[in-house]
């Protein structure tokens, strides 16, 4: 007996998306759910979780196209924070936030910069390289802050018109700020870039087989220090976004762990673009039902408990998937040209 | 041929130098239009170094290049490419998760306005595949195709680039004999339209059945040029080692005693948890050699490890001298008369950071006369040292060298070493002459016949065919897990043994069902 054309075309449909389908729309029947019940606060907490998402997938973009190339960069949280709070200084100086958030996309770049340094070029231990940005930040934006700055403005949601209408989904999609709108454009380029172009298939090969790649004339070390220093720049973005857009002026430590969550994002989101963008709405869901359940009253658990969530998330994803989720094979080894 | 004739490539006079040795002193060497050129000599002889240099990897410290009568200057792999010169080198450039289109364009990828054209890849696959005969899927993913197929893949990239002189860096190291077969028509394929080839190896077989002209170096000098007509095995051995050499080891009829070692039904696991070894039947008796052939990667690496207490065993059995052994303890092994020579011995037979008298002990570190309670005997382990590099011809400048700076066939020496300086009841060599010169070949071959005739039983593991014919007493050939056949090693010849390794049905070969061991 043959098996028709279509019903063996859905099997190899279901294996690999079977579980994904399953999960969305087990999703989307719980939003539906909960939005006829009560629609201010589902509105509420989704998009609380796309901005919650921002930082987290900015990172997640930097640490991947970092490892891609096969460069680990654990230094996200330094370069978030840092970038923070340039991008702050420079809006108190200048009053002007688009240059406020240059300057954090031009720090964290610098940053990038310094990374690839110490990893492709002097070849230190790359987890050490990433800690010392970290040490560096927490130190400079610590010694030099000085309470009593205020920013000039805060970037605000920027309706897209009609489309901001749509119940439900305007609000939650079409009425952001630009670096969140940004960030989602991010995603899909990035994805497109690493899977689609040559630049990404090089970048992809460097990162599994480096000497292979220089066998064919694929410059090894200029694919990292690019991958590197443009991953940084998103890591700035991403801290342009907390100190310019989420809160509006800077405090301390404000980055809290995210440069270290969107490792796990990145992770959980197998190292692809899409899939981090995933696994950081999840993240940020985690954390909009922390701020929900804290003032909603709902349940009568301390809301710290909540707030664990997403760094709990962070260790079962680092403890339990780092097993099976496979890096690009030369993820973390520094490439030597012999002779 | 007239001397004027312009060549493919040439070079005169290079010069390479590594800290401490001396690569390639003053080679000369030219490649005609449309010659099958080999390049042969022990490891570190120099032959890589020079191709290295061809292709661009490293810069020479003297010496000129010429591409088709012009002097050029090859920087880069790029440089390389751009003149026309390929390289498949011994292990393989393939990025292992991507597919054999994506393999092929890396690095002169075809590009619709921004994208990648993978359509364009794709068809460029089939293309080649069917203008040089070298039959490939253009999606499949390298990690899933065997090593002969992946070997295809990267003649064809080099195709690609439109090369004209392609060298192959020791190509047959990975193939079955029938592969090699296979390989060598491509070969004459590929002169036939024009491209030039260098084909490295050690393999004197080989050479004299591919080769128009043959080179040979030594410690990075060009000893001579002949033609394949002018030499035979023999003679190109004396060149390579600079001595006479004997190829064939003497070896008197075997005279088995009682089974030392007895493998029932064994299923063993390799990391990804699928099943290796599958249902494997084998004996050892005292006095015989037995082989296992095979290519690798048909489970050899995941039984020599379960044998040694190295890897857990799923199901089955395993009797030395006729006791079932406690899973996973290679010291119980060690102490009831076990010998281990490892397939890779700088990861599983020598601490490389150690000295040469300290490896010397790693089995028996524990035990007097090398310690007395907690504290170790350092007066005996010198002792022991000096005996051993002695008897065992280890060239050192001392025994308190690093075993990382050892020459391979040394490396190996001081393992043999260890291993036959306890009493011996079974010896398993996994690949023991991997990688070393003649001479070195030579000395283990000759241990280990001298251990089976001292009464043990030797388990030989091995890739390569003339080892396992020559020293063997019994064949077992191992093909995906299984033990497809077991024989007596004057009853088999080459031919059949390749096409045992190959998969072909034992019935068929050898015109009988095969029993177990």
């Amino acid at each position: 007996m043959n098996t028709p054309a279509s019903f063996a075309n859905w099997k190899i449909f279901w294996k690999r998306w079977g579980v994904l389908t399953v999960i969305s729309v087990i999703t989307l029947a719980l939003i539906a759910y909960y939005y006829s019940k009560t629609p201010q606060i589902t509105e509420a907490v989704l998009a609380s979780t796309l901005r919650q998402s921002v930082p987290l997938v900015l990172g997640a973009l930097c640490g991947l196209l970092g490892e891609r190339a096969a460069v680990i960069n654990i230094g996200i949280e330094g370069q978030m924070l840092l970038a923070a709070f340039l991008a702050f200084l420079v809006n108190v100086y200048t009053g002007n936030l688009l240059l406020g958030v240059l300057a954090g996309i031009a720090v964290g770049a610098l940053l990038g910069l310094l990374l690839a340094f110490m990893s492709v070029t002097l070849k230190i231990d790359q987890i050490i390289g990433g800690t010392v940005i970290n040490i560096l930040a927490i130190g400079l934006t610590g010694y030099f802050y000085k309470v009593g700055l205020s920013a000039h403005g805060k970037l605000n949601p920027i309706p897209l018109g009609p489309l901001a209408k749509i119940p439900l989904i305007g609000p939650v999609f079409f009425n952001n700020p630009p670096i969140t709108y940004a960030t989602i454009l991010l995603v899909f380029l990035v994805h497109y870039v690493l899977f689609y172009t040559p630049w990404g298939l090089r970048t992809r090969a460097v990162g599994e087989h480096p000497r292979a790649a220089d066998t064919l004339g694929i410059n090894v070390y200029l694919v990292r220090y690019v991958n590197v220093v443009i991953g940084g720049a998103l890591a700035g973005l991403a801290g342009a976004y907390l100190s310019l857009e989420a809160v509006g002026s800077f405090e301390r430590l404000m980055t809290n762990g995210r440069g270290f969550v969107a490792l796990a994002v990145m992770i959980f989101g197998k190292w692809t673009p899409l899939g981090a963008w995933g696994a950081a709405l999840l993240f940020g869901f985690a954390t909009a039902m922390q701020t929900q359940l804290q003032f909603g009253g709902q349940l009568h658990i301390p809301h710290q408990f909540i707030g664990m969530l997403p760094y709990l998330l962070t260790i079962i994803v680092l403890a339990g998937f780092v097993g099976r989720a496979r890096p690009p094979a030369a993820d973390g080894i520094p490439y030597e040209k012999e002779g | 041929m007239s001397e004027n004739q312009t060549f493919a490539l040439e070079v005169r006079d290079i010069v390479k130098r590594f800290p401490g040795v001396l690569a390639n002193d003053h080679v000369n060497f030219n490649l005609r239009k449309g010659e099958v050129h080999a390049l042969l000599g022990e490891n570190g002889a120099g032959k890589t170094t020079l191709m290295n240099i061809i292709y661009g990897l490293y810069h020479p410290d003297e010496g000129e290049i010429f591409v088709n009568g012009r002097k050029v200057t090859i920087d880069s792999p790029h440089d390389a490419i751009r003149l026309g010169i390929g390289m498949v080198h011994q292990h393989f450039m393939l990025v292992p998760v991507f597919t054999v289109a994506e393999n092929l364009i890396l690095g002169a990828e075809p590009t619709k306005g921004l994208s990648l054209d993978l359509k364009a890849a794709r068809q460029a696959v089939v293309d080649l595949s069917q203008r040089y005969g070298l039959e490939v899927e253009p999606d499949a993913i390298i990690e899933d195709l065997p090593v002969g197929v992946q070997q295809r893949v990267e003649i064809l990239k080099a195709l690609y680039r439109e090369a004209k002189v392609l060298v192959l860096d020791e190509p047959t190291a990975v193939l079955t004999p029938q592969e090699v077969e296979e390989l060598f028509v491509i070969m004459r394929q590929l002169t036939e339209r024009g491209v030039s080839i260098i084909f490295i190896t050690h393999k004197l077989k080989e050479v004299l059945a591919i080769a128009d002209r043959i080179t040979v170096m030594r410690r990075g000098r060009v000893v001579g040029t002949v033609r394949p007509q002018e030499v035979d095995e023999a003679k190109l051995a004396a060149m390579m080692v600079g001595r006479e050499v004997v190829l064939q080891v003497e070896k008197s009829p075997a005279e088995p005693g009682e089974p030392v070692l007895q493998v029932r039904d064994l299923v063993v696991e390799d990391e990804r948890h699928l099943i290796a070894v599958d249902h494997v039947n084998l004996e050892v008796r005292r006095g015989e050699v037995v082989g296992v052939a095979g290519v690798q990667g048909n489970g050899q690496t995941e039984l020599a490890e379960a044998l040694t207490g190295l890897r857990p065993i799923r199901e089955g059995q395993m009797l030395l001298g006729g006791k079932p052994v406690p899973p996973r303890n290679p010291r119980y092994l060690i102490e009831h008369g076990m010998a281990h020579i490892p397939e890779d011995r700088q990861k599983h037979g020598l601490v490389l950071s150690y000295t040469i008298a300290d490896n010397l002990v790693l089995c028996t570190y524990y035990k007097p006369p090398f310690a007395r309670g907690l504290q170790r005997n350092q007066a005996a382990i010198v002792e022991n040292a000096e005996k051993l590099v002695q008897q065992f011809d280890v060239r050192t400048p001392s025994i308190f060298t690093t075993a990382g700076s050892l020459s391979g066939g040394n490396q190996q020496k001081v393992i043999v070493a260890r291993e036959f300086s306890r009493p011996v009841d079974l010896l398993i060599a996994n690949q023991p002459t991997r990688g070393l010169d003649v001479g070195s070949i030579e000395y283990i071959h000759k241990r280990i016949v001298q251990m089976r005739d001292q009464g043990a039983g030797v388990l030989l593991i091995s890739a390569e065919l003339d080892e396992i014919m020559s020293l063997a007493d019994r064949i077992a050939v191992m093909f995906r897990g299984k033990i497809v056949a077991t024989v007596k090693a004057e009853e088999v010849n080459r031919e059949q043994l390749g096409l045992l390794m190959a998969g072909s049905p034992a019935s068929e070969v050898l015109g009988q069902p095969q029993p177990a061991a």
